[in-house]
């Protein structure tokens, strides 16, 4: 029999449900194999006892929510009750939540099972997942003697998905952190629109940007992962009250009819043949199974980068203002005489890493007395502006656009330790108007480089149109067949 | 705009970040690759465009102005760094 940690979800619950193999089975292949995984760095806090304690629930249960049984690893980022969640800082150092995110309240009543918490970028704010307390995530894909990042923020999601530590993980997604990391390792990555998911309980990085979502092994399993994630919250007033249907019974992979747009402002300087030439065979795979592909225009797409860089600063600093040693997490040891002013400064300088003490500083400045209209009331209006060429473009009748998801494959950890923080940002440039306009995204697997490591396309869809979407992904990833695997190194 | 040393000193204080005298050259020097990034919006012809509220086009919710929770004063207090006779402690804040 096959190893049960590399069934997909879908497998697993068929395979639940014929009495091929209990959870706690299932469960114990996925916890020995993350103990045979430190050397990637995926799993931070691992929970093996909470892990077999559901999974002997979920079979003594029998019958149970669509993920009965099927065992999952849960981003830091997200809060569970009793369990170490802090955001890969070492300002919540010891953190231990005395609630529950809404996405894992539901899913442990879908029936699944946490093997644990996994890295990320700290507050999620990196691409490469250098920024973790923890250290580095390491991608399971390698094609020298160098380590490469698994991207991020979602780097530890994305590793364990690829490595078959998991069988599913969620994410979040500010500026491209479930994308970009699955189109490094050669899994699914989808964020959905904005407000699908609550928010309720995930550590806030850019509260008008930041959705959860589903990393997967492949793109029916970010349906099944997806239902059971997403849905109307009280808890979250931005959460959307609109019914959440069975996304998996939209993938028929027929497309036949649907029109796809190309974006011209994608197609970037220096961007490398090899993303170019993806790009192009996953336009004539949408082309070959039926779909009308038209060339559109997003002219606002180069300044998406630029306004995230300060409405996502501009959020972040407020957010994360709350961390001042009072209420939660790690407080600095005074000196004599310090007073709460000194024991905030010193708090916030040893807590906070310095991607992330940057990005504070830079919203501090933008919404600052003097610079609030020029820089932040600035990229609100460009961002009105960036939504509005999607509205135009589905307005014109595309169902879905085709894009890359990121402009290189994965690169080697450090390599980027000494250029200027700009160039890590340029990681984003595919994904972030994403979210700027609030639209469902998802990567999919769709090629490999000329080193042979995964490359991705980007699908992006009409708001809360997500099955739509999905069977557009699903009818990429069938044509373009992409079953490779990362040669076990660790 | 470039940001002087001052100005990096004054956001770090506004932000209560604590930065060291010999860290704020390089500070600034990181604001300012930032700031002329984000320079180019400056370009883009705003004239007549609302500033985006709100990505989604939906009214906030509403409910009842009732007591949902409350009465958790432990739960609230136990990740403290320093809780004191249900209060959390903080250093001297008035001299």
């Amino acid at each position: 029999m096959t190893d049960l940690n590399t069934l997909t979800i879908a497998a697993a619950r068929d395979g639940l449900k014929k009495g091929d193999f209990t959870s706690a089975e299932l469960t114990e292949a996925c916890l020995t194999a993350i103990d045979a995984a430190d050397a990637l760095g995926a799993f931070v806090h691992k929970t093996p006892e909470k892990a077999m304690e559901q999974a002997k629930s979920a079979d003594a249960r029998g019958e149970g929510g669509a993920l009965n049984g099927i065992p999952l690893g849960i981003k830091d980022l997200f809060c569970v009750r009793g369990v170490d969640s802090q955001a890969a800082s070492r300002i919540l150092e010891g953190f231990r939540p005395e609630y529950e995110s809404t996405v894992t309240t539901k899913l442990w009543a879908s029936g699944a099972v946490m093997l644990g918490k996994l890295n990320m970028d700290e507050f999620a704010m990196g691409s490469s997942n250098e920024s973790s307390v923890y250290g580095d995530a390491v991608n399971p894909w390698k094609v020298d003697d160098r380590k490469l990042t698994p991207g991020g923020s979602s780097g530890g999601s994305a590793t364990a998905v690829a490595a078959d530590l998991c069988l599913g993980a969620t994410g979040t997604d500010t500026g491209g952190s479930i994308r970009q990391p699955a189109a490094f390792t050669g899994i699914t990555g989808l964020k959905p629109t904005y407000g699908r998911c609550s928010r309720f309980g995930i550590v806030a990085f850019a509260s008008s940007l930041d959705q959860a979502g589903p990393m997967t092994k492949d793109v029916r399993d970010a349906a099944i992962l997806l239902r059971e994630m997403a849905g109307h919250d009280p808890l979250d007033s931005t959460s959307v009250d609109i019914a959440v249907p069975d996304f998996e019974a939209a993938l028929t992979g027929d497309i036949k009819g649907k029109t796809i747009g190309l974006p011209k402002e994608y197609r970037v300087d220096g961007m490398p043949e090899e993303i170019d030439r993806l790009w192009s065979e996953g336009r004539q795979m949408l082309v070959d199974a039926g779909a009308k592909v038209v060339d559109v225009s997003l002219p606002h797409t180069k300044y998406a980068l630029p306004t995230y860089y300060v409405i996502a600063p501009a959020e972040a600093s407020s957010n994360l203002a709350r961390y001042d040693g009072v209420r939660f997490g790690r407080r600095a040891v005074p000196d004599q005489g310090d007073g709460v002013t000194e024991m905030y400064e010193k708090t916030r300088a040893e807590g906070f890493g310095d991607e992330v003490k940057r990005r504070i500083m830079v919203g501090t400045y933008v919404l600052s007395a003097g610079f609030y209209d020029a820089y932040y009331n600035r990229a609100r209006k460009v961002r009105t502006l960036i939504k509005r060429d999607f509205d135009e473009v589905f307005a014109q009748g595309v169902d879905a656009i085709l894009t890359p998801t990121t402009p290189s494959a994965a690169f080697g950890l450090g390599e980027m330790a000494h250029a200027d923080p700009v160039q890590m940002y340029l990681n984003d440039v595919f994904t972030v108007t994403v979210n700027l306009a609030g639209l469902p995204g998802i990567s999919v697997p769709t090629g490999q480089g000329a080193t042979g490591l995964p490359l991705g396309l980007q699908l992006i869809g009409r708001p809360f149109e997500e099955g739509d979407l999905l069977n557009v992904a699903y009818a990429l990833e069938r044509a373009a067949g992409f079953v490779a695997k990362p040669d076990r190194w660790w | 705009m470039s940001i002087d040393i001052e100005t990096a000193r004054r956001v770090a204080k506004l932000a209560r970040i604590r930065v060291e005298d010999n860290d704020l050259p390089a500070l600034a020097g990181e604001f300012n690759d930032i700031l002329g990034f984000i320079e180019q919006l400056s370009e883009v012809d705003i004239d007549g465009v609302e500033p985006m509220t709100s990505v989604t086009p939906q009214r906030l919710k509403r409910r009842e102005d009732v007591v949902t929770d409350g009465g958790q004063q432990k739960a609230v207090l136990n990740n403290a760094p320093d809780a004191r006779e249900g209060f959390f402690a903080v250093p001297k804040v008035v001299e």
